[in-house]
């Protein structure tokens, strides 16, 4: 599946929902079912602190892959965390330096990504592109 | 001022004084709690916005031209309104500041620099960054001492330690008259006749207060009072700092511009006498002017029956919510109002608010400018509901509601 194909589905995953409880009752679920980075990872060098909530990433570029792992203290976070590896999990760097992440916005939660939330969510995003830009350059 | 009959003390007129309360929240009806943040704005302050902007808008103290004397009359009929609000004994004490915390900057520049090294300020651990950080740079400035007043489970100062903390060496108290995050009322004039008992001066911080209670800066006997504008239902951008008179006059000026002088020359520039000393550059004259029309709507009422009616709300929404399971109350002060701070046990308060919002309810989550305080309860932050007259009980009924029902879905 392509970068853009993994954001078609989520996208259409989402179309499903009524209202915003329903969706957020979905990234709630997201955000608890993974377990996504390993205890012994959540170390201070990988912590982006939020205003508001801790965003812990570790990513890694293995054989040309992002490799993300990455986890939050906030349940929402977190579930929104679960979309954007799955998102980007496995693609090449070039595909994640060039990524329009237009599904966040597609689905009602730009405002996660705002510069103003300061969840850490715009932080690691950031920090995952210029991860993939340093691999290309 | 108190001579006026008050207006009859109605939530449901009051709500009606408010449009920004009639509006829906992703399709719900908004129920504002955000008050500690920012409070709403009645039509009176709104028209009054819009009266000075397409009518008397012209800079002020310097045009000879009609709407210029009018601005400048406004401006300082206000000054004058708020100096009787507060009770200060002259207008010459009452600055205009762009809110709190630029009046806390002002103190600790202009004030501060009248201290030496050695000398000690004492804050309290429930200060706001904007009365700490202030305090910080100038310590670091001057090689002063900052020491904290600790505070109690409850979230009440302990008042032994802070005797035992002020000595010949303390300079200044700064201390808030109502803690943002927990709600505590601090007794104030116990604080002021300890601190001036060692000669030193007293800071309150009123940002939490002016909305809630009576301020009467002379009966306080404080040095200094500071609180803003957008805070007391008026405009954002705009504050007050009250000062005693003889210590406003020793204190150099913040900073330089135009309407701050008497006279410039390249060689030496005298300043213009108080309080325009400290008023550098054209200054936010529609909030101003609209700050006095802010403390006009508030004081058509018995501030006693606002009170009132905001510790009931608060007490009314602290019981219901302290019957769910894992909540804990952060800031449980006998003297306390108008807040109720809390977290629940294993969720992050970030999760609560966003699931808040998304049921039209506006509260603040996170630390609340507070971080010092938050380690002390060993806490990254709570759920803050905070309350204004307008508010009401049955809007307390929904969001024990919503938050019921966002704990069940974060479980």
């Amino acid at each position: 599946m392509t970068l853009e194909e993994k954001q078609q589905e989520i996208v259409s995953e989402f179309s499903l929902f009524d209202d915003w409880m329903e969706k957020y009752e979905y990234i709630i679920d997201l955000g608890k079912d993974l377990p996504l980075i390993d205890p012994a990872k959540k170390t201070d060098d990988r912590l982006i602190e939020g205003c508001q909530s801790k965003v812990w990433l570790d990513a890694s570029i293995v054989d040309d892959k992002m490799r993300l792992t990455a986890d939050s203290d906030a349940i929402i976070t977190k579930g929104i965390i679960g979309l954007l590896v799955r998102v980007l999990n496995g693609e090449s760097p070039e595909n994640v330096a060039t990524a329009n992440l237009h599904f966040i916005d597609d689905i009602g939660l730009a405002e996660h990504l705002s510069p103003t939330r300061a969840n850490g969510l715009l932080s690691m995003v950031k920090k995952i592109k210029i991860l993939a830009l340093t691999a290309l350059a | 001022m108190g001579l006026v009959e008050k207006r009859k003390f109605s939530v449901r007129e009051i709500r009606q004084d408010f449009p920004a309360l009639r509006q829906q929240i992703y399709g719900k009806n908004l129920i504002y709690f955000d008050n500690g943040a920012t409070s709403q704005k009645p039509q009176l302050v709104l028209d009054a916005i819009n009266q000075y902007y397409s009518k008397n808008n012209a800079n002020i103290h310097r045009g000879v031209h009609f709407m210029s004397q009018q601005a400048t009359s406004e401006y300082e009929t206000s000054r004058e309104y708020i100096k009787s609000y507060i009770n200060a004994e002259k207008q010459e004490e009452i600055i205009f500041t762009k809110g709190t915390t630029d009046g806390i900057n002002l103190v600790a520049f202009s004030f501060g620099s009248l201290l030496s090294a050695g000398d000690e300020i004492l804050i309290s651990a429930m200060e706001h960054h904007s009365n700490i950080v202030p305090w910080q740079l100038l310590c670091e400035r001057k090689g002063l001492v900052l020491k904290v007043i600790p505070v109690n489970s409850r979230g009440e100062l302990k008042l032994d330690a802070f005797e035992e903390l002020l000595s010949s060496k303390t300079k200044l108290v700064a201390v808030t008259h109502i803690s943002n995050t927990l709600g505590t009322i601090n007794p104030l004039k116990t604080i002021i006749e300890n601190a001036h008992a060692v000669g030193a001066k007293v800071l309150v911080d009123g940002a939490q207060s002016i909305q809630h209670t009576k301020i009467d800066v002379q009966d306080l006997d404080c040095d200094f009072f500071v609180f803003s504008g957008h805070k007391v239902f008026g405009p954002t951008g705009i504050g007050v700092l009250y000062g005693k008179e003889d210590l406003l006059d020793k204190m150099p000026p913040y900073q330089g511009g135009g309407d701050m002088i008497a006279k410039v020359t390249f060689e030496r520039t005298t300043y213009n006498e108080l309080p325009f000393k400290f008023e550098a550059g054209t200054p936010h004259i529609a909030g101003g002017i609209c700050l006095g029309t802010a403390l006009q709507y508030l004081n058509q009422f018995n501030i006693e029956d606002v009170e009132q009616y905001e510790r009931s709300l608060a007490d009314y929404a602290q019981d219901l919510i302290s019957t769910f399971e894992g909540v804990k109350i952060i800031g449980t002060a006998k003297n306390k109002t108008s807040v109720v701070s809390f977290h629940v046990d294993g969720l992050h308060p970030f999760d609560i608010g966003t699931l808040l919002d998304k049921q039209g309810i506006a509260v603040r989550t996170g630390h609340h400018c507070t971080q010092p305080l938050m380690d002390i309860f060993g806490i990254p932050g709570t759920i803050r509901a905070s309350f204004a007259f307008y508010n009401t009980r049955e809007e307390i009924d929904t969001f024990i509601a919503a938050v019921e029902k966002s704990i069940s879905m974060l479980r």
